[in-house]
């Protein structure tokens, strides 16, 4: 599996990245190389097998549906980046 | 007082022999003149330390203190606290005072009474095996300033080894823990998944993540383990049962324990004088009782190459909060909403969590997700079976945490599969949630050498048991690097 | 065009707000209306290291909802993260549920047109709403409220079984009767708490394979749904029979110009990148509890309303129009039992009268001064006859003017019915002593005068007199027999 500078950055476009350009070539070898590595893993026998999603044999516990979280915006939004009326601002978005 | 076990500080602090002041002034002082060398913390937290230890010697004063009330730990820069910068060594997380504490930290310090001398540096956001991710900057290996003291957290054992903390935090999602406490001669544990609460440690990879300790000690991990464990119900992946006594556990000797020695774990990659290190420590364990046996993990070399594809994936997806809009670095003088969310993640990680970013970010996407991700979960089960199994015929399963010494800087930066190999021998034991430590067992050419020891779940007494029964029969843990002691 | 040559093919995506008090992973209120962001906890903005715990309450919802669409409920089901970049999106994925839903397979009938027809409810998964873009007040920027991020919602998709705008409106407010009946959620659309998006396309009649759709988002009124939808019928076909092509795309609804236009999405948008939610744990649901919570269900409009035709006689559309709301059901049957007065009367005051009266100043039947058992008792009172139709009214109008309950009112105005024949024969005599001229003409013949003295007689009495001993006792006293 080679991976393009190309596809490197359609990926990095679904990762919201933005590449210096002259790092995207070496991106794609190194992630070229990695893929060839993991590539060991369609070499394992997996019939029946049930995917692993996680360590423990768990199941999800339920919280009480009872407000436990007070207004905290002030503390929150202390260090935002950018806010005003208590909202966050963002460049406009056109729908 | 920084060669002193945590049982002597404790007892030192309850006996009136020194202050908790006294104490964290003297771990202060040293940080402040030895840390350059080293640069092991992002953050010292001196003043808020200087409360703690007077809060504390107020609790032993009034007889509300615990065994570690009064005595300083550093912690993790991925576990948030309060008030205080919490940047996962990240350029995106520099300016981050986090809103609230961790339960780890909660339970250490508003618990348990100790005292935050400050926040450890780190791989960026704990990916990296050699610490030479940190956007603050590498720590040097307290054994050697030219080598690296392993990742990613790196901070905490170089602190720790150094003697300019006592005790620290860590995480170990696949080897974080491990692997650093074996290049700095530290005893580290990283418990069962599950033990150790992750809410407010800020996610890596969810599924592998787990805080745990490093000590200078088997006997010192034990007692802030035991302080850091336990239920949360904040975390959905806590696991609700009790927390053993692992001081008591400390006691059980070691006679007629059946130890696995997995084939897998002993092969070609390993340096010959690690081998040699490695077996000379398990003819000191045969020689307290133990029986050491072969025990097969067929799956376990896939280990690397599943963990490269589940570790991204969930960390491709953890990352992608970190957007400049609510918190985090924001670029400047960007022109619309992509080029904010472009250049802030592009400016704000750097290039190793922008590698696992792309990498988990295309393993999740259409058309790959069956032969990758699909695949690398599926040996994920191939491996933990292989656990299982060698758990029904043996007590611990013994290997080396590392197949070489710490290397130099810049020696695997230039290619990330050689940096990703260093954990293949830790990554495992993350795979299957099992606990797994490395202690001290010698060093070649001046350099430590861990020996790992993994345990079937929720074993982690059983570990430090074992761990702490070599210790007393051996001396390695208690060298401390020259000029430093 | 030839309209008749061709089929829509329409299915639902229902996103219903679930009515708890908190979050679907986190404790933070969910009350509507509160200043921005002061509702947005540390799991709600994804805060580093904060980690999502299962509202109990919003999985009981959703399998309430399961359980009244007959479907399957699923004994494990898992959260998956949906993964892309928006302001209104806190972490950079959505909670949502994505290869094991918590409902699957189950099937909602509606009437169109006197007929009954099945649709089917492929699935329905819990996920989080996301927060709201503001453009006012900001230049060039939009403002960013969290408040609604972390709502529990329920994603309500149907198949493809619908063919018309109104049997697309007949399934979603059978829908929305549904939820709002289970008290799963407050089915407030101006609010957003119930919101659909259609997907429609159009095939020539006769033809098995479906065209290609459009997905119109986030209508909210059921009357903007049948415009959206004939207008995207109707531009569909005009495309198809113009020799265009219909491109799979998400469209918006302005409800100004009663047209749908594209959003003009980029391709790569639909990469979700779904994965198990690593923080999050599979959902068990064991059968006990599924009988648990299905001991709960309340009875559903349809079976209460086979009920109400079987139990009080009532007409099917008293019946329906009764049971349309669980609250005047209920309203309904308190009457009847409190007043012990005739079902179909009870039924016509409460239709005609009240719903009549509530309707036309824009109230629901929790809004009406005249509670239940006011309602009750003037019926009590008409029913053992103390109060005639017209007294009634009068009644009525006071209480509904506030002038307290019907006892109350018929004492202090004295409109009490005059039932006894004694009575009710003095008031004739002096009604027949007063118009000796009518009398006699009547009993010339003139039939036509009765109408007169029954007149009379009522005005005489102020119009207590009871009407039916009227007509009886004034037929004997004008023969003069």
């Amino acid at each position: 599996m080679t991976l393009t500078p190309d596809q490197i950055q359609q990926v990095a476009h679904l990762a919201r990245l933005d590449l210096a350009p002259d790092r995207v070539a070496i991106y794609a070898q190194q992630l070229t190389n990695i893929l060839d590595m993991v590539g060991q893993l369609s070499g394992a026998s997996t019939e029946a097998v049930l995917p692993m999603a996680h360590p423990l044999d768990m199941h999800q516990r339920l919280r009480p549906d009872v407000v436990t979280e007070p207004n905290q915006r002030e503390a929150f939004q202390a260090h935002a980046p950018a806010v005003q009326d208590g909202l966050y601002r963002v460049p406009k978005v056109i729908e | 007082m920084h060669t002193s076990s945590l049982k002597k500080l404790s007892e030192g602090l309850r006996t009136r022999q020194f202050s908790s002041r006294e104490l964290t002034q003297h771990f202060l002082a040293r940080i402040d003149t030895l840390d350059p060398q080293i640069n092991s913390f992002i953050t010292v937290t001196a003043e808020r330390a200087l409360s703690q230890a007077d809060a504390a010697d107020r609790r032993i004063a009034e007889g509300t203190a615990t065994a570690l009330t009064g005595i300083p730990i550093a912690q993790k820069d991925l576990f948030c606290t309060e008030g205080v910068r919490t940047s996962c060594a990240s350029r995106m997380l520099d300016r981050f005072i986090a809103p609230y504490d961790a339960t780890v930290v909660k339970k250490l310090h508003a618990e348990a009474g100790m005292v935050m001398l400050g926040k450890c540096n780190m791989d960026e956001f704990a990916m990296g095996s050699s610490n030479e991710t940190s956007w603050y900057g590498p720590v040097k290996n307290p054994w050697d300033l030219n080598r690296v003291p392993g990742g990613s957290s790196g901070g905490s054992v170089a602190a720790v080894a150094a003697g300019l903390a006592p005790v620290a935090t860590a995480t170990d999602t696949g080897g974080s823990i491990r692997q650093p406490a074996a290049l700095t001669n530290l005893t580290g544990i990283k418990p069962t998944y599950g033990r150790v609460s992750r809410f407010g440690m800020i996610a890596f990879a969810s599924s592998l993540d787990q805080g745990g300790v490093v000590a200078r000690s088997a006997e010192d991990a034990a007692y802030v383990l035991q302080a850091m464990s336990g239920f949360d119900p904040l975390d959905s992946t806590s696991a609700d049962r009790p927390v053993d006594d692992l001081l008591a556990g400390l006691q059980h000797p070691i006679s007629g324990l059946k130890i696995g020695l997995p084939a897998e774990f002993f092969g070609d990659g390993m340096a010959v004088g690690v081998r040699a290190v490695i077996d000379a420590a398990i003819k000191t364990l045969e020689s307290l009782g133990a029986r050491c046996v072969p025990v097969q993990l067929p799956n376990a070399p896939l280990s690397v190459p599943a963990y490269y594809v589940v570790a991204p994936a969930e960390a491709s997806s953890n990352l992608s909060r970190y957007d400049g809009v609510r918190f985090g670095h924001r670029a400047e003088g960007v022109k619309n909403l992509e080029e904010l969310y472009k250049k802030s993640r592009g400016e704000g990680f750097g290039a190793e969590v922008q590698r696992r970013i792309m990498m988990g970010t295309y393993v999740l996407s259409h058309g790959y997700y069956d032969a990758y991700y699909l695949q690398a979960q599926k040996v994920r089960r191939l491996i933990s079976r292989d656990f299982k199994q060698a758990f029904e015929q043996v007590d611990l399963i013994l290997a080396p945490t590392t197949t070489d010494v710490a290397f130099r800087f810049g020696e695997k930066t230039d290619d990330p599969v050689a940096m990703y190999l260093n954990d293949v021998y830790t990554i495992a034991a993350n795979l299957a949630g099992i606990p797994a430590m490395s202690l001290p067992a010698g060093f070649v050419d001046g350099l430590p050498v861990g020996l790992q020891l993994m345990g079937n779940y929720f074993s982690e007494a059983r570990l430090l048991g074992v761990a702490h029964q070599y210790q007393q029969a051996t001396a390695w843990h208690t060298q401390m690097p020259k000029g430093f002691n | 065009m030839a309209q008749h040559e061709w089929e829509a093919v329409i299915g639902l995506e229902v996103h219903c707000q679930l009515s708890t008090k908190t979050k679907i992973f986190s404790g933070a209120n969910t009350a509507y209306g509160a200043e921005p962001n002061t509702q947005a906890d540390a799991v709600t903005l994804g805060l580093p290291g904060v980690l999502p715990v299962l509202n109990g309450a919003a999985l009981e919802m959703a399998i309430k909802f399961g359980l009244s669409v007959d479907a399957q409920i699923a004994r494990r089901c898992v959260f998956a993260r949906k993964h892309y970049f928006y302001p209104d999106l806190p972490k950079g994925y959505q909670i949502s549920q994505y290869e094991l839903p918590i409902v699957e397979h189950g099937v909602l009938d509606i009437e169109v047109n006197g007929a009954t027809k099945r649709i089917g409810i492929t699935r329905a998964h819990m996920e989080e709403d996301a927060g709201k873009s503001l453009h006012e007040n900001f230049v060039g920027e939009t403002g960013i409220d969290l408040n609604r991020a972390g709502t529990p919602l329920i994603e309500i998709v149907s198949e493809p079984d619908i063919r018309s705008s109104d049997e697309a409106v007949a399934y979603l407010k059978k829908l929305h009767q549904i939820v709002v009946y289970l008290g799963i959620c407050d089915g407030n659309m101006q609010e957003g708490s119930f919101r659909c998006d259609a997907n429609v396309s159009v095939r020539r009649k006769g033809t098995e394979k479906f065209g290609t759709r459009t997905e119109t988002k986030n209508i909210n009124s059921f009357r903007y749904v049948h415009a959206a939808i004939d207008f995207e019928i109707e531009r569909q076909i005009e495309v198809i029979e113009g020799g265009g092509k219909i491109i799979q795309e998400t469209r918006l609804y302005n409800p100004g110009t009663g047209e749908t236009r594209s959003m003009r999405v980029k391709e790569d948008a639909n990469d979700y990148r779904y994965f198990p939610d690593p923080d999050l744990l599979p959902v068990i649901v064991t059968d006990d509890e599924i009988e648990r919570i299905r001991a709960t269900l309340p009875e559903l409009p349809e079976a209460k309303r086979d009920r109400f035709v079987a139990q009080y006689g009532l007409p099917v559309y008293d019946a329906g129009v009764l049971t349309g709301e669980g609250p005047l059901a209920d309203y309904y049957e308190t009457v009847v039992k409190d007043s012990g007065a005739d079902p179909k009367l009870c039924a016509n005051w409460i239709i005609t009268d009240l719903l009549g009266g509530l309707n036309k100043a824009g109230h629901g039947i929790q809004d009406s001064v005249i509670t239940a058992p006011m309602m009750a008792g003037l019926m009590k009172r008409m029913a053992d006859n103390t109060l005639s139709g017209k007294l009634a009214k009068e009644v009525f109008e006071a209480m509904s003017d506030g002038e307290g309950d019907a006892d109350a009112i018929i004492d202090r105005k004295g409109l009490r019915q005059i039932t006894d024949d004694g009575a009710i024969l003095a008031v004739i005599q002096q009604v027949m002593d007063a118009n000796p001229g009518q009398l006699a003409q009547y009993r010339e013949g003139k039939d036509k005068l009765f109408g007169f003295f029954v007149g009379q007689v009522m005005k005489a009495s102020q119009g207590k007199a009871n009407p039916d001993a009227v007509n009886r006792l004034l037929k004997t006293a004008l023969a003069g027999e």
